[in-house]
């Protein structure tokens, strides 16, 4: 065995906060060898960002790291800012999570790929040019010389994360940190990125560091694996045996922690609650006087399904398929072509006014946690807010009770209901916000990515809690989704969609088990599923 | 870019117009007129007077009047100067202005952007505790008691500066009403500054641009500066405008014969002619600068050009 290229020892993070010190990372030692990949494991929250931003000297202002980091030797912590310079972008580089945001919107990316080089490797600003090029055909982006003076909001996020990965190994660097690299990119591209890190790790062999929560991930590309909670480091080992013999019960835990269990069929001869034909939704682009309006942007191009009571329906597609345009459109949120029947009523040319009770029963539960509940409501009133448009005639402390009702069955401890929303964690909120959608008793509810922003061990406990409600109360799902591993979970039928238009629709089982178009195929890969 | 800097000059006109149209009516519903403010003038001079003016005919007619002569570039006679015209009167008042206000402006968002970058990278720290402080002083003394301490302090005991007057434009004339003129605005663009400074720092490109080992000037003066400037460009430009054409404070104290002191002389003079043009020459100014802010954001932002 080689001797470690990075030896962490006893390495503890604490910020101090206004409630006192917090310690993230308590006592975590591990090491990574030349050309080896290392996962870093945990829920968000566990510290395993917070080791790594502290030996880069990235923590934030508030934070400390204390503990040896051992780079060929020499302990990172505590150098001085031009000797860590020297380390950072030449021999260490990093990714990060949001791919968005980490390059400068004001600059071309060429020009952000050049500065490094020049400054680490004292190149000509030509050859510098000349390189960058380079790196971006490593990177597979097409027309790279083209690209160099793009600017990344003209980039997609997977593009944006390749130039990343470009200014990363710009430099050679021995060690790469990627730091959970592929989270905020669809399905595809996420598996895109990966095979593009090994390629290059196995060109450049580069030894890559990788911070995750996701379990596919680390056993498609790790070669060991650490896994920590809570601060603490509680297992590491190679792949294989932590996957096939986990000695900690929490590893034990976020193995299992995959959505699981099938969705029992529901009878050929329930009543058909949701009938869409043909909807289409377009995005016109805005007329200008004297000009005919632009042909505009079809986002729902001509789609059409059958929800009955009791039954699921899954809809999955990457960004920028439609899907939540769909089910906007369903919800009359959007102004859309096509019928909608509500229970055999067609609603799509209700006024507003009469639309309003038909509403009650066509509920909605949102992606974002965080941002899709009053701030400034606590629990209580955001459950209780839609009896007070529904049921005016109820009394407050009725509405009370019935939010409290409502609350229990999502396994929310009513008696937290007097708190506001960002005292609770993203897990809580969701139910909070399924809560408020289950408080005015809907026979639909679309669920919009409810589960996308939840780590894996919450999302099955929320699977499982829209699953009984489902079987309790006979609601029927439109659940939406990018995650086939949930859909399967969830769903008694899937409908897959590209860019508007329906690629594929059948039983949940076929979809998955026996994809007939490609575009699913490479769904079902990109999912790792079975 | 042209056809963007066009547009906007043309619906720059609508607006000048609605300006001119609103403050020539506001201005007439005040009482009194130019020829009746002093005591004993003999009401036959006063129809006279009225007359030469065209003061006697209906109003609309003298909007309609004043109007046409605008569009000829022509701002009218003053009523209480009788020797000059509006237009000769803001030649040589205007340009004085304007040399106080650009010196002050200038150096306003040097000294404050500086300060403020510096307080930023050592936010709450003895440093920044002191900027913010220093700042916060500087914006809540008023322009009327700074200028007469300059006056008291530098001409007066120390006899270092003259303590007022233009001088024929010398540089130690200047020093006071820059120096006042100034300081308000340095303290609000030293606050603007600090914290969007301390917002880009914090910004996940920053932290890129840190994980890369880039040295840390290049990361605050070229990558953490550019995002940070915005806040300070957005505010620059309308303060651009007021400060230029004048201010009435400073000009009165220094005795700087400069255009912001006509606003309020003929004002209460009534002398509808001066007002009308200090109120076109200010509107045309605040429509230029937020021009320039909207072109410097757009060379700043390269996602303000593709909108």
């Amino acid at each position: 065995m080689t001797t470690p290229i990075l030896e962490l020892r006893d390495i503890h993070v604490r910020f101090a906060t206004l409630d006192g010190a917090v310690e993230a990372v308590r006592g975590v030692s591990f090491s990574i060898r030349r050309g080896e990949t290392v996962a870093v494991v945990g829920e968000s929250g566990s510290g395993k960002s917070q080791i790594m931003m502290g030996v880069m000297g990235l923590l934030a202002q508030n934070g400390r790291i204390t503990g040896i980091a051992e780079f060929h030797g020499m302990n990172l912590i505590g150098l001085p800012r031009r000797a860590l310079n020297r380390i950072r972008g030449e021999r260490i580089a990093m990714i990060f999570q949001e791919p968005m945001t980490s390059l400068d919107p004001l600059f071309p990316i060429g020009a952000q790929l050049i500065e490094p080089l020049c400054h680490h490797q004292g190149l000509s600003r030509k050859a510098a040019h000349a390189r960058a090029i380079e790196l971006l055909q490593l990177v597979q982006i097409p027309e790279p010389e083209r690209r160099m003076a793009a600017y990344p909001h003209e980039l997609s996020g997977g593009q944006r994360q390749r130039v990343m990965i470009a200014m990363a190994i710009s430099n050679n660097p021995e060690l790469l940190i990627a730091d959970e690299p592929t989270t905020a990119l669809d399905v595809t591209i996420q598996a895109e990125i990966l095979t593009l890190l090994r390629d290059l790790q196995e060109r450049l062999g580069m030894a890559i560091l990788f911070i995750t929560h996701d379990l596919h991930v680390v056993r498609r590309i790790a070669d060991r694996v650490v896994v920590m909670r809570r601060g603490e480091k509680v297992e590491e080992g190679p792949v294989e045996t932590v996957f096939a013999t986990p000695q900690n019960a929490y590893t034990r835990a976020l193995i299992d922690a995959e959505p699981e269990g099938r969705k029992p069929p529901v009878a050929l001869d329930a009543p058909v609650v949701l009938e869409v034909r043909d909807a289409a939704v377009t995005f016109g682009r805005r007329r200008r006087l004297f000009q005919p309006a632009e042909p505009g942007f079809r986002a729902v191009n001509g789609l059409s399904l059958t929800l009955r009571r009791g039954e699921t329906i899954g809809i999955v597609g990457e960004s920028g398929s439609g899907k939540s345009t769909l089910a906007r459109a369903i919800l009359r949120l959007l102004p859309a072509t096509g019928t909608i029947r509500l229970h055999g009523r067609a609603i799509e040319d209700l006024a507003p006014r009469a639309l309003l009770p038909l509403r009650r029963d066509m509920q909605v539960v949102m992606q974002d946690p965080f941002g899709s509940l009053s701030p400034r409501m606590t629990a209580g009133q955001i459950v209780a807010e839609g009896l007070l448009v529904h049921h005016p005639a109820m009394s407050a402390a009725e509405r009370d009770r019935a939010a409290a009702e409502a609350l229990t069955e999502c396994q929310f401890d009513p008696a937290l209901r007097n708190r506001y929303p960002h005292e609770f964690s993203g897990g809580q909120r969701q139910r909070i916000a399924i809560a408020r959608a289950l408080v005015l008793k809907p026979s639909i509810i679309v669920l919009d990515e409810p589960t996308s922003a939840l780590d894996r061990q919450v999302q099955k406990q929320i699977v499982d809690l829209l699953r009984r409600l489902q079987a309790e109360h006979g609601l029927s799902y439109l659940f939406i989704s990018h995650d086939l591993a949930v859909v399967r979970a969830l769903s008694d039928r899937i409908m897959v969609l590209k860019s508007g238009e329906l690629v594929e629709a059948g039983p949940c089982a076929e979809v998955i088990g026996a994809p007939k178009q490609d575009y699913t195929r490479r769904l079902v890969q990109a999912a790792l599923l079975g | 870019m042209t056809r963007f800097i066009l547009r906007r000059l043309l619906t720059a006109i609508p607006t000048l117009f609605l300006i001119v149209t609103i403050s020539f009516f506001l201005m007439r519903v005040a009482p009194g007129g130019p020829f009746n403010q002093e005591k004993g003038l003999n009401p036959a001079v006063i129809e006279n007077l009225n007359r030469v003016y065209q003061l006697d005919q209906p109003l609309w007619s003298q909007y309609l009047h004043y109007l046409s002569n605008l569009l000829h570039g022509d701002l009218g006679p003053s009523y209480t100067r009788p020797d000059f015209t509006v237009t000769e009167m803001f030649a040589t008042a205007l340009p004085i202005s304007i040399q106080i206000g650009t010196l002050a402006l200038l150096l306003a968002l040097t000294i404050g952007s500086v300060l403020g970058i510096i307080a930023a990278l050592n936010q709450n720290r003895g440093l920044d505790y002191l900027v913010v402080a220093t700042a916060t002083a500087g914006s809540t003394i008023p322009t009327f008691v700074i200028a007469p301490l300059y006056q008291l302090t530098f001409a007066l005991s120390l006899s270092l500066v003259p303590v007022a007057g233009w001088g024929g434009g010398a540089l130690v004339n200047k020093i006071g009403p820059v120096l006042t003129l100034m300081l308000p605005q340095l303290a609000v663009v030293a606050r603007l500054m600090r914290g969007a400074m301390i917002e880009a720092l914090r910004a996940h490109h920053i932290r890129t641009c840190r994980a890369m080992g880039l040295s840390e000037v290049s990361v605050v003066c070229r990558h953490a500066l550019r995002s940070a400037v915005m806040p300070v460009i957005s505010y620059a430009g309308p303060a651009a405008a007021s400060l230029l054409t004048g201010s009435v404070i400073v000009e009165t104290i220094f005795g700087i014969p400069g255009i912001g002191r006509y606003f309020v002389e003929a004002a209460l003079a009534r002398d509808y002619t001066v007002v009308m043009g200090t109120v076109v020459v200010l509107a045309a100014f605040t429509i230029l600068f937020n021009l320039i802010v909207d072109l410097l954001y757009a060379i700043v932002d390269p996602r303000v050009r593709h909108d």
